[in-house]
């Protein structure tokens, strides 16, 4: 209740509120896609791969926008690179890449010595977002949803059945590079929520929690973005009333959602399974009897 | 207006290694084409090269005098069993709705039109009634069926079955050689990667047998031959009922 009083009250908290919401919606939309197509990763990848962007932004006293959008393009473009045109498979040229880029951040912003703190870009400070962040947040969540809608059909059909969806004619690899795009898009935007070393959590953990309740994909993805909201409002509670980075508290709330469809969904749930099976083995029993 | 489909000297490598080597055919309007060779002749990639979806060393396909790539709204293709990931959160109906999204085109959702046709596509496979299942819950045979409704849903002419006769029930497997047979007569032409050789002569009027190389392609009664098979699979070959002619 205190906490809907100091909403009303401080404007900062206002922004954080609507900031979160969003990113926890494009995470869960976009996270669908990336854990549908085995890309999981890739999405943990290419958010590491922003750091370096960020980095060289501020040194240019730009908008870490550019910088990072830049370095996260160029890490899913060579990350295609090296698996298409050597031996080396497709996980460990994610790490290669990925690895090289977030070292070279962490080399670039201790040099910078920007005022924005390393921590605080690792691992989120949602308090601190300014309406230039919500805004950006806003207008990169619009996008996201906008593409998601109109091209659902085509995102679903790739996603399921690429070479069916190539085969009559659909450019898979364009919209392979797209979804990497957005995928890039919603990191920046994620990182004063739940900063660059999480992000990969609120991508994938919602959607994978959706994956576990439902079968229709358009379902699945209001679900995930459903839980990520979810999971990013805890996340900006405790951070306003104990003082806790917000980008743990959400993972671990996305986690603790998660474990509950593990254990409980009625298709998928361990323990529903368990009972399932304990009352088909009575019924068998009964029948004999 | 069906054209036939025509392979001058395709060619595929990977890692270097040729897997595909200069394979020439033709097949006309109305034919049920079976893809036959041992395991790695290349079938199914002779089959991805023909639908572009692989590099190719050199070589082109026509269909009349097009290229497949401004007739690939008429072409509908059913994967490897084994390539689906029977996972995925789609339910029956809306798998065999994909194939009706080619016509649609961007930027459209399929209407009730639309979606009367896939139930009409999986009607005629006998499927209806498993219309919300999701995909992973039916049997191999069933899998298939759905993908052949999804195929026909296409409204296609010309078709690419990769292997739809593999891990199936012969009732599954009669259905579809059914609706097989039934495009044929209305002028289709229908490619089916197959490595079952007992059904041949039954199945196909007409066979591309390769082993990397094309050893022949024509109709059935010319490819089927001991001497052809027997260079195919590098050993002797007793086929029953070869003397019978068909």
């Amino acid at each position: 209740m205190e906490f809907i009083q100091d909403l009303l009250t401080y404007g900062f908290l206002q922004k954080a509120l609507i900031t979160s919401i969003m990113v926890g919606i494009i995470c869960g939309i976009i996270g669908s896609f990336i854990v549908l197509r085995g890309m999981a990763l890739m999405g943990d990848a290419i958010s590491h791969a922003v750091l370096p962007g960020v980095a060289i932004s501020y040194m240019l006293g730009i908008s870490y926008f550019y910088g990072a959008v830049f370095t996260g393009v160029l890490t899913a473009f060579s990350i295609g690179a090296i698996s298409q045109n050597s031996r080396i498979k497709n996980d460990s040229s994610i790490g290669i890449v990925f690895s090289a880029f977030f070292a070279l951040g962490i080399i670039l912003i201790t040099q910078a010595k920007s005022a924005t703190d390393l921590t605080q870009i690792l691992f989120g400070n949602v308090l601190s977002v300014r309406s230039s962040d919500m805004w950006l947040t806003l207008i990169v969540g619009a996008i996201v949803i906008l593409v998601v809608v109109l091209f659902f059909k085509e995102l679903l059909v790739s996603s399921f059945d690429e070479t069916m969806a190539a085969a009559y004619g659909l450019k898979t690899r364009l919209i392979h590079y797209a979804i990497m795009f957005l995928l890039t898009l919603v990191t920046v935007a994620s990182l004063q929520t739940v900063g660059v070393i999480l992000v990969v959590s609120l991508l994938i953990t919602p959607a994978s929690t959706a994956y576990l309740l439902t079968n229709r994909l358009s379902v699945m993805v209001v679900l995930a973005a459903f839980f990520g909201a979810l999971s990013s409002i805890t996340g900006l509670y405790f951070s306003f009333l104990y003082n806790m980075p917000s980008g743990p508290v959400i993972a671990l709330t996305a986690t603790a959602i998660f474990m509950l469809a593990f254990l409980f969904s009625p298709k998928q749930g361990i323990v529903v399974g368990m009972f399932r099976k304990k009352f088909k083995r009575k019924s068998i029993t009964g029948a004999t009897n | 207006m069906i054209h036939p489909i025509t392979v001058n000297n395709i060619s595929v490598s990977y890692d270097g290694h040729e897997v595909v080597k200069d394979v020439s055919f033709s097949f006309g309007s109305g034919s049920l084409i079976g893809v036959l060779g041992p395991n790695g002749a290349g079938k199914s990639t002779l089959m991805k090269a023909m639908l572009g979806l692989i590099h190719k060393d050199h070589g082109e396909v026509k269909i009349g005098s097009e290229t497949v790539d401004s007739m690939r709204k008429k072409i509908a293709y059913v994967p490897q069993r084994s390539n689906i990931d029977w996972n995925f959160p789609i339910v029956v109906k809306d798998t065999v709705l994909l194939g009706t999204y080619p016509k649609i085109g961007l930027l459209r959702r399929p209407r009730k039109a639309d979606k009367e046709w896939a139930m009409e596509c999986l009607r005629q496979v006998g499927m209806e009634s498993f219309a919300n299942r999701q995909i992973g819950e039916l049997s191999g045979g069933q899998q298939q069926r759905v993908f052949l409704a999804r195929a026909l849903a296409q409204k296609a002419d010309y078709f690419f079955l990769d292997e739809p006769f593999v891990g199936i029930d012969v009732s599954s497997e009669e259905i579809i050689i059914g609706i097989l047979r039934e495009m044929q007569a209305n002028g289709k032409v229908i490619f089916v990667v197959h490595h079952d050789l007992s059904k041949v002569k039954k199945y196909f009027d007409g066979l591309i047998l390769i082993n990397k190389e094309l050893i022949d392609a024509g109709p059935t009664n010319k490819v089927f031959q001991s001497s052809n098979m027997a260079k195919a699979y590098n050993r002797e070959f007793m086929i029953d009922g070869l003397e019978v002619s068909m």
